[in-house]
């Protein structure tokens, strides 16, 4: 027999729309923080920590942060991806960071953190989704 | 830091924490498929990076 609940037993920690677009909106602006509002909290201490750390070691590489421009697809995607992080992007563009040095030997890596540390924040903010709707 | 392999295990590691969190909800699940997914990526990256060696682009 199984023990798992169904989705209709789950809580709906955050049904109202107003509260789950504000907990999308703070889970994407600081890592982790939409698993610490709906009640994940060791998972929500693993991604504030694990996220932002990726981004650093993007920056730390020499990666660049891409504008945001429609006239060359990879760059405007990559430039997407920069941004899911949330918060730390905001602090590196305020602080000049993310420059790039294309000709050092991680530019590479470091542009392949700095975009996967967004886009896996991405991910991250779905799943806060899922918890608040009471399907996970 | 120079090094592609300990560039790519780092890389790695992330990704696996993050996947493992994710997906599982204890912490003995989540450092088990953590681990799994990091060598499952290392031993992949490992095994692919040598079967490319004889073809340089």
């Amino acid at each position: 027999m199984s023990t798992k609940s169904t989705a209709a037993e789950r809580p709906r920690i955050a049904a109202e729309p107003g509260r789950l677009a504000l907990v999308c909106a703070l889970a994407w602006l600081v890592p982790g923080l939409g698993h610490f509002i709906v009640g994940r909290r060791q998972k929500g201490l693993v991604f504030v920590v694990a996220l932002p750390l990726m981004f650093l070691t993007g920056l730390w590489l020499q990666g660049r942060l891409f504008p945001l421009e429609l006239s060359d697809p990879l760059v405007f995607l990559g430039a997407i991806a920069n941004r899911g992080i949330g918060l730390p992007y905001l602090i590196a563009r305020l602080m000049d960071a993310g420059a790039g040095t294309v000709t050092a030997v991680s530019y590479e890596y470091g542009n392949t953190f700095l975009m996967t540390a967004g886009l896996l924040n991405f991910l991250v903010v779905l799943d806060a989704w899922d918890v608040a709707l009471g399907r996970k | 830091m120079t090094s592609h392999f300990w560039l790519m295990v780092l890389f790695a590691a992330f990704v696996s924490v993050v996947f493992a969190v994710l997906l599982r909800d204890t912490p003995r699940e989540q450092v088990q498929t953590a681990g799994m997914m990091l060598g499952g990526f290392v031993a992949a990256a490992y095994v692919l990076g040598w079967l490319m060696f004889p073809f340089p682009l």
